[in-house]
Formats: structure tokens, C-alpha cells, sequence
């Protein structure tokens, strides 16, 4: 053993190492993403690791391997879930031989996600075990129960943290890699009676899982980690039950001499029953305080009912903690001050405060999706038309003064959405804007239906050549993959072409009077039809040159800063200086200014098809 | 007792690689350490904050309000979004140079430089103010704006951690290249 500071997502991906994981398979997604960069980091040479195209081939990917016997390990967020769920509903079913963790980051807030969903009731629903860690330091030990657990059963468990645990970091004592688990993997055995899920094997399974997971509560009711803390001083009839990075939150704010006695769940599914009227026995009223679903108030109400207890059950159903949102020490201290009828200290008064600027995430200086959004802004200028956006840094292209995407729903979503405003407008212009990675994910699917359809769409591929929001992974256009190979690249143009799209054109956007020609000749096309805007991510490529603003020339028209908002411009004493520690020299701005009083920066070059470079 | 320290700035100005300075010298003496970072969309010019603490005694890497011993702080106006989390007579370490968001020439609020500088200098009694423009002109660089505000906090006595504690920490974190320039860093002043 030797002690690391570790961050909750490094501390998930060395347990699982520590209980011998041979096969990890996932999508990035914060908050999650930095369990499987981990193990790509840390695995010895025997451990498979990859980023799948999406959530649903990482779920299938590691279910083959546990039907082989190798422990397996899949990493998404909350929203990936839903992608998987189509296998992993299925899977539970049929079961895994070897032990297969399904790790999910749930974000409260949310701080990066599009949904406040709660995998603990997503556990319920499919009826799969669930870990619920603490802590840093519990997470790394759960995670190796949770494989255990997993096998014993030959069920896939949840494994599920939320972004305070995913994102905290602790000095903790980890295994050294002399001490981790090797499993051998027995390989695939032939027995079309367990792996081929047909009406009859369902309804068979189906029983057998009901019958477990009634087992299973009572055995998890002697999980040391179901734990009840006793009561002290005058509190001794009142409870709180809680979970995750929120039992932290009452322990800070435990009074040591008088406090209420504690239920600490870190199985919400299935459900502690036992330990649950353990814990009840006595009490007259019960806090719960719980992030995202009332999961543990509704058991507890539940187990009351059942066993005839006459124990009030209050939390988000009775308004005493916020229903939606996010947590906090304080916010947590308030409702346990109120549910014990002491004043809650009082927080500063934040006073007299000037105004402060906002700060919404913007595109990076000298970003080409910036530059991809204006040129079609400026090619589409006075047209009917709809900006379908996706997910991935160029949601941003949403914040003035771009002002370009006009929805944003899931993975993939806006191709489609595209689609089903034209067939109800099909006097509109409708552009669909995608990013590489998210075309890989889940774009496909989107464009052959647009093509198969008889849609009129454009679709613009922003292929910035990396997954840049979630922190730079490779993806199936990289030619790289996680287990450090150089492999052939997908090419997005022949896909395209594949598909049957006669009109594709690939184009550097900084190029920007040839881009928004561009635009303008191929959305005058019929049918479905692609622009790839083509330019690698700024924060990976290294500027050549940088900008520099002329103050002889610079009437301070600010023409620069009002329709790009970059954040390398800025206004000073009525004229524009360029910020040189953001700039990248990507010449937009050159472009843009009506007296030609920028210059001096350099595109990065872009190889675009027939060996041209622009 | 444990420390609480909040770091604060804009996304991509280095408040991770301080608060992990901070973390490997206090590992390094055996203090228990327990931090909690904005990771995520807020790092594209987003507020960003890292709670970090300092002993055995914090139940979570989270602290309430009005608990923060010092607030190391990378711009004027995240120091006043912070302030709220500093302790009666806590300390404040502020960089003097305000990064000024595209919202501000946007239609968004103004950036009121002069009402937030008189409003730290009236808030907070334990101030100390760091001209960063001045430090990146004689260090060289302004890529080691972390490290003159961890020189600044040690000096300010605040961290309980000593000059060399986080001189062997910046030579156990980065590369040989970069020792010169952060350990002239850390000394400036």
C-alpha cells in the first residue's frame, strides 16, 4: 500500500484495476471522464482498454467480455445511461459470468449535463444492485465490492458517484500494482440457452431476479457500509437518513454532544429493508436528505407503512429539502437546524456587493467553430432559416453575439430535429451543426434517415479533430486509440459520400470569404447536402503567429468585438488592443475589420482533400 | 483545526495546478488533504473555484460559508464572487488584473473595476493586493501567475506551509525546465 492524492475518478479507475478489471469500455462525459483516462494511464499491458463510439457500443462491448469472463468496467455520465439502457436492460436479464461494473457519474446542479436524473432510481427501474460512494477513499474501496458483488451474482451492478466525489480529491492509501487482483479469463462458453434472450428465458429470469434482489436487501442490511449512527442528547427521537457526498454534508454539520442518529445508505437499490427498521425503531420523525430523487424518503415510507410504524418521513415530498438542485454544506445545515428546531447560524450577509461581470463559458480565442458559425451567419444573413445545434464545446455558438444555435437537445439530436421543422416549414433553410466526435456518436443514424426521407437540410460538420469539451479524447476521425495504437482514420467525407450525399465540401472556416461562399452554393442545393468546416482545435495546436492591432489604423468601430466576441479582443480607451496571451493568431478578426488595421497572425494549416492546403 | 482555503479565477488561468501545489506540500508534511475542483464546460472562461482543505477534521472536501481562512484569488471580481465564503477576519490574496469577459461588451453587466477594488479594500482587512501585470513583466512570463500567489499567501503566513514546503512540491509537479522561472516566482514580490 502506498498513500496518493487522488481525484474520486482516479480512485474509481485504480480499484477497479486493484480488483482486476481486464476490459474497460466507455464514452467521455463529465463528470466521469477521467475514470477511463485513468486506467489508460495506470493498466498494466493485460488490460483492455477503449473509447467507444458511444455509450450503447462501450454497455455491448463490456458485455461480451463479462460472457467471457473477463471483469469488465463501463464509464459514461447520467445522459450516456440513457444511451446503454437499450443493452443494459436487456443484459440484466441474461447476466454476465465475470464481473461487470457499470460506472455512471450523476451531476447534480447540474453542473455539465442536460438532466438532474438519478441513476439510483434508474437502478430501480432496471433492477440492478447500486453503489453510492462518500468519499474519494470509499469510492476506491466500493468500487472492488461492487465487482465482487457482481460476480458472486452474475448480475452487471451500478457503481454511481455524483461530481463532489467524482471531482474531489483526497490523500488516500492505494494498493501497489504488485497487490492487484489477476483474473484470467476463462473465455466464451457456447450455450445458446443462457446468451440468446428469447419471451421464454425472460419470463424465467425475470423471477429468479425478483427472488435476488429480495435476498439481496436483507444481505446488504449487514453491509458495513449500511451503517446507523446512534443519537445524542436531547435529538435521540429524531433520524436522518442520507447518501453519497451528502452525508458528508450532515457530518459537517453534526452537532458532536446533541445530534439526531444517522442512516447512512450506500446501497439505494435494493433497498437496506432490514437495517431501514433498525434504524426506525424509536424514532418519531426522519429527515432525509438526499440530492436528485426523494429514492430513500419514498423507502422509508414505504418500510413504514409495511411494518406499521408510526414514524414521520419528511424531506423533498414535504418540502423540507429542495427538490431540485444541488446541495450544500449550508444548504444542508439549514433544513437539519430546522428539523431540529434550532436557529441556523447565520450565513454573512453578502452586503453591499458591487455588480459583477458574468462569465458563461465561451468559445476559446481564436476557436474555427467561432469562425464555422459566422460564415454561415453571414452567408444565411436575411434567409428564413433554423440552427439545429448538438452537444460539445459549439453549444456555445448559442451566446451572443453569435447567436446560432437555435436548439440543442442530446447527442446527435439536432440532425433530426432538422428534419421534422422541415417537413412542418418547408419553407425554412434548415442547417444542422454537429461536431467530429458527436457525428461519430450518433450523427450517422441522423443523416441517413435525413437522406432516406427526402429531407432539405445542410449539414455542418465541425471537425475540429478531437473531442475537445470533455478534455481532448480520440475518436474513430483521430486515427488514435486509448490503448496508444495508430490505426486508419474514419473519413467523414466518405461516410458521407457513402451514405449517398452527392454535394459534400470540405473548407478551412478560417478561410472565411471562401467559407461563406461555401455556404451560400452548397445550402442552395436540394436535398440533404454537408459543409465539413475543417481546423483543429485551438487549445491542441500551437499558434504560429499572433495578431496585432494597428492604433493608427483601428477607428475603434469595435466591428471586431461585436460580431465575433472573441475573447482575445478587447475594448480599451475607445479602441481595440489584442489580450496576447490568447490569441492564436487564427486571422477571423483580420478579416473581419473594414480598415485593415489587424494583422500578423497565421492560419494553422489545414489539408483539406486532392492535397490541397488552405 | 484544519485550514480552508478557497482559490478562485477564470477558467484557464491555472487555480487546479495551485491547489495541487498546495495539496503535495501539505501530503508532504502528513496533513490530510481534501480538495474539490470545477472540471467541465466552466473551464472554457467560465468562474472557477477549488475548495481545498487542511486536516483531519473536514468531514468533506466542501466548506460552508464563512469558513475560509484565506481566499487566493486570480482576479478582482472572482474574489468578490468568493468573498461570501471568507471567515471573519479572513485573509485575501488578490491579483490586481481584471480579466474582462465578452458578456461586459455584450450587453451584459459592465465590468466596475474601481467599485470592486473599494469594495475588497473595504471588506476585507487582512488585503493583500498583487500586481500581476508587474510580475509578468520582470519574471518574464505571465504563465506563473499561481505561483506569485502561492509566494504572496506563504508570506501572508496563511497556508501553514513554508516557502520550501511548496518549493519541493513545484519540483516534484513540473518539469526540471520550468524550476527557474517558478522559483523566481515564488519569491517575487
Amino acid at each position: 500500500m502506498h498513500k496518493e492524492f487522488l481525484m474520486g475518478n482516479e480512485a474509481i479507475a485504480l480499484g477497479a484495476l486493484a480488483a482486476g478489471v481486464n476490459v474497460v469500455a466507455g464514452y467521455p462525459g463529465t463528470p466521469s471522464t477521467e475514470v477511463l483516462e485513468t486506467i489508460a494511464r495506470r493498466r498494466t499491458q493485460d488490460v483492455y482498454v477503449e473509447w467507444s463510439i458511444n455509450e450503447k457500443a462501450a454497455m455491448e462491448v463490456a458485455a461480451g467480455a463479462a460472457y467471457s469472463g473477463a471483469r469488465a468496467m463501463v464509464t459514461c455520465k447520467q445522459v450516456g445511461l440513457n444511451v446503454a439502457s437499450d443493452p443494459l436492460m436487456s443484459l440484466e436479464y441474461i447476466g454476465v459470468k465475470a464481473g461487470m461494473v457499470v460506472m455512471v457519474a450523476d451531476d447534480p446542479g447540474p453542473i455539465s449535463s442536460q438532466t438532474e436524473q438519478d441513476t439510483r432510481t434508474f437502478a430501480q427501474f432496471s433492477k440492478l444492485p447500486c453503489f453510492d460512494p462518500s468519499s474519494v477513499a470509499e469510492a476506491y474501496e466500493m468500487i472492488q465490492e461492487a465487482f465482487e458483488l457482481s460476480e458472486r451474482l452474475g448480475t452487471p451492478v451500478f457503481f454511481r458517484a455524483t461530481t463532489r466525489v467524482d471531482h474531489g480529491y483526497e490523500s488516500i492509501e492505494v494498493a501497489d500494482e504488485g497487490e492487484w487482483q489477476h483474473n484470467q479469463p476463462e473465455g466464451f462458453v457456447k450455450d445458446s440457452s443462457r446468451w440468446v434472450i428469447f419471451p421464454r428465458l425472460s419470463v424465467v429470469n425475470h423471477a429468479k431476479i425478483e427472488a435476488r434482489n429480495a435476498r439481496l436487501s436483507d444481505e446488504l442490511s449487514s453491509y458495513e457500509r449500511n451503517f446507523v449512527v446512534p443519537g445524542a442528547g436531547e435529538c435521540k427521537r429524531l433520524g436522518i437518513a442520507t447518501h453519497g457526498i451528502n452525508y458528508a454534508y450532515v457530518r459537517e454539520n453534526l452537532d458532536a454532544e446533541n445530534h439526531p442518529r444517522v442512516l447512512r445508505v450506500a446501497t439505494p437499490f435494493p433497498f437496506p429493508e432490514r437495517k431501514a427498521v433498525e434504524f426506525l425503531e424509536g424514532l418519531d420523525e426522519v429527515l432525509c436528505v438526499e440530492e436528485l430523487d426523494p429514492v430513500i424518503e419514498r423507502e422509508l415510507t414505504y418500510v413504514c407503512g409495511k411494518y406499521g410504524l408510526d414514524v414521520r418521513i419528511r424531506g423533498k415530498l414535504t418540502g423540507d429539502v429542495a427538490p431540485s438542485g444541488e446541495n450544500s454544506v449550508e444548504s444542508v445545515g439549514a433544513a437539519i437546524a430546522a428539523f431540529v428546531g434550532k436557529e441556523a447560524s447565520a450565513a454573512p450577509a453578502p452586503g453591499d456587493a458591487p455588480t459583477l461581470p458574468v462569465r458563461p463559458p465561451v468559445l476559446c480565442a481564436g476557436c474555427p467553430h467561432r469562425a464555422s458559425f459566422y460564415a454561415v451567419k453571414r452567408a444565411m444573413a436575411g434567409k428564413k432559416t433554423i440552427f439545429c445545434g448538438d452537444i460539445g464545446c459549439y453549444t456555445l455558438g448559442n451566446a451572443a453575439p453569435l447567436d446560432m444555435v437555435d436548439t440543442c437537445l442530446c447527442m446527435g439530436a439536432g440532425i433530426d430535429i432538422a428534419q421534422g421543422v422541415f417537413h412542418v416549414e418547408p419553407d425554412t433553410t434548415c442547417f444542422a451543426f454537429v461536431g467530429d466526435s458527436t457525428f461519430f456518436a450518433s450523427g450517422i443514424t441522423g443523416t441517413i434517415n435525413a437522406f432516406y426521407n427526402q429531407a432539405d437540410l445542410t449539414l455542418v460538420v465541425l471537425d475540429n479533430s478531437t473531442t475537445a469539451m470533455t478534455g481532448h479524447q480520440p475518436h474513430p476521425g483521430t486515427g488514435r486509440t486509448m490503448m496508444g495504437e495508430v490505426v486508419a482514420k474514419v473519413n467523414i467525407e466518405a461516410v458521407l459520400r457513402g451514405i449517398g450525399l452527392s454535394v459534400v465540401e470540405t473548407v478551412d472556416p478560417l478561410d472565411h470569404e471562401r467559407a461563406v461562399e461555401t455556404v451560400r452554393r452548397v445550402a442552395a442545393e436540394p436535398g440533404v447536402k454537408a459543409i465539413i468546416f475543417k481546423s483543429p482545435c485551438v487549445v491542441l495546436a500551437k499558434p504560429q503567429a499572433r495578431s496585432v492591432v494597428d492604433p493608427e489604423k483601428c477607428v475603434g468601430c469595435q466591428r471586431c468585438v461585436k460580431q465575433l466576441g472573441c475573447p482575445g479582443l478587447v475594448p480599451r480607451d475607445g479602441k481595440v488592443v489584442i489580450d496576447e496571451s490568447l490569441c492564436t493568431g487564427c486571422t477571423l478578426c483580420e478579416q473581419v475589420c473594414p480598415f485593415g488595421a489587424i494583422s500578423g497572425g497565421c492560419r494553422i494549416p489545414v489539408e483539406l482533400p486532392g492535397g490541397e492546403r488552405a | 483545526m484544519s485550514t480552508n482555503i478557497i482559490l478562485c479565477g477564470v477558467g484557464g488561468q491555472g487555480t487546479i495546478l495551485a491547489s495541487k501545489l498546495i495539496a503535495s506540500a501539505a501530503m508532504a508534511r502528513d496533513v490530510a488533504v481534501k480538495t474539490a475542483e470545477t472540471i467541465g464546460m466552466a473551464q472554457r472562461g467560465g468562474s472557477v473555484f477549488s475548495h481545498v482543505r487542511l486536516g483531519e477534521d473536514a468531514a468533506c472536501p466542501l466548506m460552508a460559508r464563512g469558513s475560509a481562512d484565506l481566499v487566493l484569488a486570480f482576479e478582482p471580481a472572482e474574489a468578490v464572487r468568493q468573498l461570501p465564503f471568507l471567515k471573519p477576519g479572513g485573509c485575501v490574496v488578490t491579483s490586481t488584473r481584471p480579466v474582462v469577459p465578452v458578456s461586459a461588451m455584450t450587453g451584459g453587466p459592465a465590468y466596475d473595476y474601481e467599485g470592486i477594488m473599494e469594495y475588497l479594500k473595504a471588506k476585507v482587512s487582512n488585503l493583500v493586493l498583487v500586481d500581476s501585470d508587474r510580475a509578468a513583466a520582470e519574471l518574464g512570463s505571465a504563465k506563473c501567475l499561481n505561483v506569485v500567489l502561492l509566494g504572496a499567501a506563504v508570506r501572508a503566513g496563511e497556508l501553514g506551509l513554508s516557502e520550501g514546503d511548496i518549493l519541493a512540491a513545484l519540483h516534484e509537479r513540473l518539469p526540471e525546465k520550468l524550476w527557474e522561472l517558478n522559483e523566481r516566482a515564488l519569491a517575487w514580490a
